[in-house]
């Protein structure tokens, strides 16, 4: 009596959670509502973990005199690992936020790992469909986690190139359908009751989880750095799944619409970014990440034209509207304070200015945003894409400041270019513009950009920290109307 | 008195089925400007495993089962607690025009306010 009603209490609580995480992520529809969003899901949260100490009073028989240990066990993992992490998270830098996502989201698939471990290893009878979601959340959520460790490691530059073997992708395949069979062979031979298993089937699970970390890590290693929004994207959606999977196996539907929820999420993220980057998903699953395809292209014309820091600075004192494209290298050269204090000297002046976001600013969805924010940019200065694509074209000047590809007129023109097609900023339509750039490199797809070359165009050459503070100085000189 | 919760294979289906259209109706809604907190408020939520940690944790019954249960849970808990520390974080730094204080405190962003003096 006393165990039935525990777990109902603990479905009532999963019921609320899974309540409170959808309504909470309906309310990140709006930046208002947003911040309440969180709290309401964090609730649910709070709800869902308290109640489940409930299940102490429906331990099966074998666990009982374990069941003090087990407590103890399960408050010292709580707070060793919700400490440790809500003290980085409290803690990290944002230009860090996307290694940390991943490090949260490869602990999330570890965990879903780490359940399915204990349901194959441990006695518990399992066949047909049950055992099939078992390792198939097993493998998704083991993958997902050596995988995001990779990424981690790659954004946090504990990993600097990106590792390609020839043969690579023969390899990742050969190490998926051997998983695979190998998860498949212990569903039949369980099913099928009689067969008599080589290894005995803890070292079957053994070699299973062998094979889905190794096919996470050699999955992720080739991938370049600016590809990482599409990878971070999967796997949040990879971990998603195997929660949702391993909510199947323990009859606990409050895992299974979270998880199913978050891998619908992540795949209609990991879809907005490839399509941002001009591939299909395909394209980004089954062939090496960044892997750009170089091909000669026909010859630029015109010639690039250097200007000052500061006259480019008076010009846009004296525009009457100012886009700002920001990209990945204005983060590198962590020139997003000094950006917004040169926007707040220009809208004391009376320049309207907006800011122009392509999706895939940044290292992970969104990144540039969060960054422009961090600098106290308000969020109604920030545009994407479609919103502003159009105001390009009556707007006296164009900043571009630390992106490249996003903003090559190729991809609307030039059909040999290998970015034709991908969805770019139309800065080249402004009146004038101001490129912001170390120096005359290319840019991640190691093409030339039409865009510099424009008679429209002049380059200002520096770091981005460096040339924005000239133009500061250059604009604060002027001191017309009171600095901001 | 008995509560059964049992969900079988199609009735499994049937949730996987809904809970996926919702998640994908509901963070379609998200403007792209919130993609990252939405990334890591979406990791907060499958935080949830750490539920399924401590189910496997609370009715272990060898050391191998306690130690793969604790790494459940520890890995559950960090993942839960990180998602929402950095979500709450972010998100608290979208301003509207006219809220110059840096956001070092979480609030709520007020309604949008349109004139900046």
């Amino acid at each position: 009596m006393f165990t039935s009603l525990s777990l109902l209490i603990v479905g009532i609580a999963g019921l609320a959670a899974a309540s409170l995480f959808l309504f909470g992520l309906l309310r990140m529809s709006s930046p208002v509502t947003a911040p309440s969003g969180i709290r309401v899901a964090g609730l649910g949260m709070a709800v869902a973990v308290a109640a489940s100490f409930l299940y102490a009073f429906s331990a099966s028989a074998a666990a009982r005199p374990h069941l003090a240990t087990n407590v103890g066990l399960a408050v010292v993992a709580l707070c060793i690992g919700g400490g440790l992490a809500w003290w980085s998270g409290r803690t990290v830098a944002m230009t860090s936020m996307p290694q940390m996502v991943a490090l949260y989201n490869g602990m999330g698939g570890g965990a879903a790992a780490a359940i399915a471990a204990v349901e194959l290893l441990g006695a518990k009878a399992q066949a047909g469909t049950v055992l099939a979601a078992t390792l198939m959340g097993a493998l998704i959520g083991a993958v997902s986690l050596s995988g995001s460790l990779i990424a981690w490691a790659k954004l946090d530059g504990v990993i600097q190139q990106p590792l390609r073997v020839k043969g690579q992708q023969v390899l990742n395949g050969l190490v998926m359908l051997a998983t695979l069979a190998l998860g498949a062979y212990i569903v039949a031979a369980t099913s099928a009751g009689g067969w008599a298993l080589p290894l005995g089937l803890a070292h079957l699970v053994y070699i299973f989880f062998g094979g889905a970390l190794a096919f996470g890590v050699l999955m992720t290693l080739p991938i370049g750095g600016a590809d990482m929004p599409v990878v971070i994207s999967i796997y949040n959606a990879f971990t998603g799944l195997a929660v949702g999977l391993e909510g199947y196996v323990l009859q606990n539907p409050a895992l299974m619409i979270a998880g199913m929820v978050v891998g619908a999420a992540g795949m209609l993220l990991t879809l907005l970014m490839a399509r941002a980057m001009n591939r299909s998903v395909g394209n980004v699953v089954f062939t090496n990440f960044g892997a750009a395809p170089k091909r000669k292209q026909g010859a630029v014309k015109g010639s690039l034209k250097p200007i000052a820091p500061g006259d480019a600075g008076i010009a846009m004192r004296y525009a009457a509207s100012v886009i700002i494209v920001p990209g990945y290298g204005l983060a590198v050269a962590q020139g997003q304070q000094k950006l917004y204090e040169f926007v707040q000297l220009l809208q004391a002046a009376g320049v309207g200015v907006k800011f122009a976001v392509h999706p895939v600013a940044g290292r992970m969805p969104g990144q540039m945003d969060v960054l422009l924010a961090e600098a106290g940019v308000p969020y109604d200065l920030i545009f994407q894409l479609d919103d502003i694509n159009g105001e390009f074209a009556h707007t006296d000047i164009a900043l571009v400041i630390g992106a490249n590809d996003v903003v090559n007129p190729a991809a609307r023109s030039d059909k040999s270019s290998p970015i034709f097609g991908m969805p770019i900023l139309n800065a080249d339509q402004a009146k004038r513009v101001f490129v912001v750039k170390r120096g005359e490199g290319k840019g991640y797809a190691g093409i030339v950009n039409a865009l510099f070359y424009g008679d429209n165009c002049n380059m200002v050459y520096g770091d981005a920290q460096a040339v924005l503070v000239k133009m500061i100085e250059a604009v604060k000189s002027l001191g017309l109307p009171a600095a901001a | 008195m008995d509560f059964p919760l049992n969900v079988t294979g199609l009735v499994a289906l049937y949730i996987f089925m809904l809970a996926g259209f919702a998640g994908w109706v509901i963070i379609g809604r998200v403007p792209a400007i919130l993609h990252t907190p939405l990334m890591s408020g979406s990791n907060f939520v499958h935080g949830i495993v750490v539920v399924g940690g401590l189910y496997a944790l609370l009715n272990a019954s060898t050391l191998q089962q306690q130690v793969i249960g604790f790494l459940a849970v520890l890995l559950g808990a960090g993942n839960a607690a990180g998602g929402y520390a950095v979500t709450d974080r972010m998100l608290a730094m979208f301003r509207a025009s006219g809220h110059k204080a840096p956001g070092k405190k979480a609030g709520h962003v007020k309604a949008l306010r349109t004139k900046k003096p």
